[in-house]
């Protein structure tokens, strides 16, 4: 049974309607990149799988243990984080919060998951460090161990290596990398970049006029994926 | 010196300098405690908004006759206050706009109610004292002392227990709605303490001014701590010293308490700011 799936989903702001007749699957220890046009309704689709939006038709089933309120997430930054006076403790903290319903403060248990996931990110030395004196990449690592605090099963990134360095950036895919085959940890990952789409990702979702859902190889032969990465090429030369 | 102290503890003798001290320190806990969120929100001017709402509601109140005020002010300012805040800012008219809107409104209905109704022959007084704070506070009643000190109790508790969902949702909603927390439930939570607050420091500060009380405490804290949770600390204590230190100030020499107040919090933003930048300098 797949861990998410999506059934002639459509989705839009306002009843207009910007994605119609989507359907796809995703199984534990998949590397879905979604990838298309600015427009094209990505973003759309990925707060509508948080539930943060209402699809205008059709169903988001989750499945193989998974609820859903068991995905985590890593945004893109927003204005309000660019100067928010936080230690990166209390940040990766605040992972946890969706377990503790009502619940004041945290268990000695999340603070523990805290610090495991802040090591795993190679952070754990920063843990005092104020949140907006860091770089990009630690700025990304840290959002990422919130993310793993909330689930250890599915995480939704949205464009997580957009404002990062060359280098920052391969650090970054490396990491994700590492947590889908070590940890089989199933990841969706929204991307403008489709050679890294192509280079990581064991799945290809392409939306936009025409609407693509299949593995890695095959995109590469479909009509979208082959216009795709010929127009990268043109730009490259 | 001894002429001040000796004319303080002349005056710490009567019971309404007394109650102008509780309250006052008070509300100035009550409202640095949410300011770091709601300037963190960028809704800065949220508590200008909402005390002019509040302004045109008493207006309505007195053309009324209504016999106490509070029970008609308190709900109108907590209901703009839900609209102001409603989750996600993804109302038709943004959230700096709609702030500017009420706000501007409700002073022009408030004012012009009061002026064709008026029963009162000092009209222009009346204005000044709603929106200055002028000498109301210290004019408090007991009854109205202690509705300020159950009031604040229920506000400090209500942040200690939801401190951490406070944190996530200001830091992060979209994430916080994402795993699981109810976002929209608390958004509505710092709605209705921000305006109960407001709607007890109008005593205070008067209506135009509280917008200084929420601010600066939270602006200043954030030129020196780094974390949530000092920057909170920091604000809090910073705001309660400087209420009571501009409550004392206004008795001795005789000046407005709220602008007193207010024009303290101002000398401890500069003192801090440059105590920023000398740490910064330092640091580095």
């Amino acid at each position: 049974m797949p861990q998410l799936e999506c059934r002639n989903l459509s989705l839009g702001y306002d009843s207009k309607v910007i994605v119609s007749n989507l359907n796809f699957s995703i199984n534990k220890g998949d590397y879905l990149c979604i990838v298309g046009e600015n427009g094209s309704g990505k973003t759309t689709l990925m707060k509508t799988l948080l539930n943060l939006h209402s699809p205008i038709s059709g169903n988001i089933i989750t499945g193989d243990g998974l609820k859903s309120n068991e995905i985590g997430y890593l945004p893109q930054q927003t204005i309000v984080q660019k100067d928010f006076p936080a230690s990166v403790k209390e940040i990766v903290l605040s992972g946890c919060q969706g377990r503790c319903g009502l619940r004041p403060f945290y268990k000695r248990e999340e603070k523990n998951i805290a610090r495991e996931n802040m090591k795993r990110m190679g952070i754990d030395n920063l843990s005092s460090r104020c949140y907006r004196e860091l770089s990009g990449g630690q700025q990304q690592r840290v959002l990422l161990a919130r993310a793993l605090c909330a689930t250890r099963k599915l995480l939704l990134l949205d464009e997580p290596v957009s404002g990062l360095d060359p280098k920052a950036t391969s650090e970054m895919y490396d990491i994700i990398e590492e947590l889908n085959s070590q940890d089989k940890i199933t990841i969706i990952m929204i991307s403008h970049d489709i050679s890294a789409a192509v280079k990581y990702a064991s799945h290809i979702l392409h939306i936009g006029d025409e609407i693509f859902f299949g593995t890695k190889k095959d995109y590469l032969k479909s009509n979208p994926g082959g216009q795709f990465t010929s127009n990268e090429r043109r730009n490259e030369k | 010196m001894n002429e001040i102290i000796n004319k303080l503890s002349f005056y710490m003798e009567h019971s309404f300098v007394r109650y102008a001290l509780i309250v006052g320190v008070l509300i100035a806990l009550c409202s640095s405690l949410l300011g770091v969120t709601l300037v963190l929100k960028r809704f800065s001017f949220i508590g200008d908004g909402l005390s002019h709402t509040a302004f045109g509601a008493m207006a309505v109140a007195s053309v009324l006759n209504l016999t106490n005020d509070m029970l008609f002010v308190l709900p109108a300012t907590v209901i703009c206050a839900v609209l102001l805040l409603r989750t996600g800012n993804n109302t038709k008219i943004k959230g700096d706009a709609a702030i500017a809107m009420i706000s501007v409104g409700s002073l022009a209905i408030g004012y012009l109610l009061m002026n064709l109704f008026s029963t009162s022959a000092n009209l222009s007084g009346d204005v000044c004292s709603t929106l200055f704070g002028s000498a109301s506070i210290l004019t408090l009643t007991k009854a109205e002392v202690w509705l300020c000190i159950i009031l604040s109790i229920i506000v400090v508790l209500a942040f200690l227990f939801f401190y951490n969902k406070i944190f996530a949702v200001t830091f992060d909603e979209n994430f916080a709605k994402a795993s699981g927390t109810k976002a929209g439930l608390y958004n509505l939570l710092i709605a209705i303490i921000i305006a109960v607050i407001i709607v007890l420091a109008m005593n205070l500060v008067g209506s135009l001014l509280i917008s200084a009380l929420i601010i600066f405490p939270a602006l200043s804290a954030m030129r020196i701590f780094r974390s949530f949770k000092s920057v909170t600390i920091c604000s809090a204590l910073l705001s309660v010293s400087c209420a009571l230190l501009g409550i004392l100030i206004s008795i001795i020499y005789s000046t407005p308490v709220g602008s007193t107040i207010v024009a303290v919090d101002i000398g401890a933003f500069a003192l801090f700011s440059v105590i920023g930048i000398i740490v910064q300098k330092t640091g580095n």
